[in-house]
């Protein structure tokens, strides 16, 4: 992914039709080093879409039982009835996507901010350290995001902001902010999870916004354009599809993310519109169950929801891809 | 070469992400451990968390007397009877009976050895409030159902006249997790209330009517004392050692008891005075007659095929779960496990002597 989020940036790739030289295979009689080598990679290349499939076949047998049972209901029933062998997997199929999302709302305007703060105004001395502590934040561990949740996010969500969004600004009269405000809720879900995807956005979108020409960004200051303007006009219409994979690679991880998750979203079977609700996400009802899961319909039923998580992941991934190459079309990039 | 480069890059960011699995890789790498170690230990053993500190101990003390070592794996009671059931060890664990079809799929029969005794505290946050709240098994059987959710409701009033309660909702918090914490209480719920029975039942994981779910006995204890208003439920080990506020219940006989050691161990005599001989010891004991029982105890069970194929890992194990019943049981309190009473001892070590192995007389 970063790889094509790379490419995009440098808008040379995409375009240009020439080839890549492939000194392995273009180069007759190179010795059989060469012919090793490239059987080698070759079979390292094949093997990661192998493993993705090998997984995937594993998955889907291992669900088959309870899509089987339950069908289509599965993605509708909001059951999980260990006790009854009833599951439905429709509060954690919503809990996992609204979470996600409100995590990219929070996180992409901030690391965004990072990201030309940095690239753009910081001077030297500071860029440096403070991209370094942002890129930080990646290297915390979930569990620890959890803890914190648990003992300062939570407290705070549940004194300060979560009465002013509901009472202040009267937002409890939607249904989005309605109801009791405990602390373990979907907004502390997103709240962590926006905290943990900010360095994956920030650091690509730095990276991209720093690759773009300068003679880019010269052309616009020499037709009279502000900084802001260039900024705007030049600078991030060229670093847009770059800075569009570094928010999908944000949303795979938000998709994915468990531990930290389950500490923090109150782990309710039930869907809820409103944001201070507790609700429950895929990854964390897999990690909570599956060790005492005991009965066969359980078990396949937690394979199911893992199921579910691949395909939901899979498109949204597909459908970000889309949304990145139509854009850089559209830009003509 | 940039290329390769970004590729590289590309790699580090999946292994980062893949940070959040470390607890499904636990889980999965445990009996792989178990496996690679089992050139070096005699008897390996798979099962609940529960039992977990006070098995490590007696596993110490057992290789320390006697040389013989028995690896454990504590990666919970499912996990414990799955590979029970495959042979992938010598015994499994569980803290909650096996059922009759689990029974069924296990390579032969299974003897069920209750090790200790568990119990689990009702605990509480009503800032300002100092002494004991009670409950009676309705009262607490309608606030996990939903049904009371005021503090100050009537019927929790009339059974502490004395407490300041206060106008506020109750808010429920249970396990996220399946565990035989969640197995010991519903089943105590279910034993008192025919709504909470024909409702969410008893198991590992229920379906709760309302509430909050908090991962692990931190989890529920760290949420319970962080909300004003909250209620829930931990074992009685975790409760004392964090000091939590737990509630008296009024067991069968009409009195009030706070949960103790005792007060598990009287629950089980309660139990195991009116068990048969052949009892295949997969009993319920929550809620037992008795003066002093705290009502919410349960066995935590030692899983055995009856039928073994090595004579030499039967023979270690028979005479392990022979010291454990007698030596062991005198170490149980020291890490709050509740001991067996004598008359279990006894009635387990007559189904011990079912064991059989080749050569066995």
């Amino acid at each position: 992914m970063v790889d094509e989020v790379r490419a995009g940036a440098s808008g040379e790739a995409e375009n240009t039709p020439t080839e890549p030289p492939r000194a392995g295979i273009a180069i007759h009689g190179g010795g059989a080093g060469d012919r090793i080598y490239s059987v080698v990679i070759t079979v390292f290349a094949l093997a990661v879409p192998a493993l993705l499939l090998l997984i995937f076949a594993v998955v889907t047998n291992a669900a088959w039982p309870a899509l089987k049972t339950f069908g289509f209901g599965f993605l509708t029933s909001s059951d999980w009835d260990p006790v009854n062998d009833v599951y439905g997997a429709a509060p954690a199929l919503y809990g996992t996507l609204v979470s996600s999302f409100l995590a990219l709302i929070i996180a992409t305007p901030l690391a965004l901010g990072v990201a030309i703060f940095l690239s753009e105004f910081a001077p030297p001395w500071l860029r440096r350290p403070v991209a370094f502590l942002v890129d930080l934040l990646a290297a915390i561990p979930s569990v620890v995001y959890g803890l914190w949740g648990i003992f300062v996010l939570i407290p705070i969500l549940r004194s300060y902001v979560m009465p002013f969004l509901r009472d202040t600004l009267h937002l409890g009269a939607t249904p989005f902010f309605s109801g009791p405000a405990y602390g373990p809720s979907m907004l502390a879900a997103g709240v962590i999870l926006a905290i943990m995807i900010l360095p994956y956005i920030s650091a690509v979108s730095r990276e991209v916004l720093m690759a773009v020409p300068r003679s880019q960004r010269e052309a616009a200051l020499a037709l009279g354009a502000t900084r802001w303007e260039m900024l705007w006009g030049a600078a991030i219409p060229f670093a847009r599809s770059g800075i569009a994979g570094g928010v999908i690679l944000g949303l795979g991880r938000a998709l994915g993310e468990t531990m930290a998750v389950t500490m923090v979203i109150g782990n309710r079977q039930e869907i809820a519109a409103s944001l201070l609700a507790p609700g429950y996400t895929m990854a964390s009802l897999i990690a909570n169950q599956f060790t005492e899961a005991t009965s066969d319909l359980n078990l396949s039923a937690l394979m199911a929801v893992g199921f579910v998580l691949f395909v939901v992941t899979l498109i949204v991934n597909a459908g970000a891809r889309w949304l990145v190459w139509r854009t850089s079309r559209e830009a003509g990039i | 070469m940039r290329r390769t480069i970004w590729a590289a890059t590309g790699l580090l960011f999946v292994a980062c992400s893949g940070g959040g699995d470390q607890q499904s890789g636990q889980a999965a790498g445990a009996p792989a451990q178990a496996a690679a170690t089992s050139g070096a230990v005699d008897l390996t053993g798979a099962g609940a968390t529960f039992p977990a500190p006070i098995y490590k101990k007696w596993f110490l003390d057992y290789a320390g007397t006697t040389g013989v070592k028995i690896n454990y794996q504590p990666i919970g009671s499912g996990g414990g009877i799955r590979q029970l059931t495959e042979g992938t060890v010598d015994f499994g664990a569980s803290d909650a009976p096996m059922s009759d079809a689990e029974m069924a799929a296990a390579k032969g029969k299974v003897l069920h050895f209750p090790t200790v005794i568990g119990a689990v505290a009702v605990t509480y946050n009503l800032p300002g409030e100092q002494q004991s709240l009670k409950f009676t098994p309705d009262v607490l059987a309608d606030i996990f159902l939903g049904k009371i959710t005021k503090w100050n409701d009537a019927r929790i009033t009339a059974l502490n006249p004395d407490a300041k309660l206060p106008d506020t909702d109750i808010l429920v918090v249970h396990r996220s997790d399946g565990s035989g914490t969640t197995f010991i209480f519903t089943d105590y719920l279910s034993s008192v209330s025919d709504a909470w029975k024909n409702g969410p039942g008893k198991g590992k994981d229920v379906q709760w009517p309302v509430g909050l779910g908090g991962k692990g006995n931190e989890g529920v204890t760290g949420q319970v004392k962080q909300t004003p208003g909250a209620i829930g439920y931990v074992e009685l080990a975790y409760a004392n050692e964090n000091h939590l506020p737990v509630a008296e219940l009024k067991n069968q006989s009409g009195n009030w008891v706070k949960p103790s050691l005792e007060g598990a161990t009287a629950c089980a005599a309660g139990v195991a005075q009116n068990l048969a001989a052949d009892t295949d010891f997969r009993v319920s004991i929550v809620n037992a007659p008795g003066a002093d029982v705290y009502p919410i105890s349960s066995f935590t069970w030692l899983l055995v095929y009856q039928n073994m194929d090595s004579a030499d890992k039967a023979k270690k194990l028979v005479d392990f779960i022979t010291w454990a019943l007698h030596d062991g049981e005198t170490e149980v309190a020291s890490l709050d496990y509740a001991p067996l009473p004598p008359n279990m001892v006894d009635l387990e070590m007559k189904q011990l002597q079912q064991v059989t192995y080749p050569g066995k007389m």
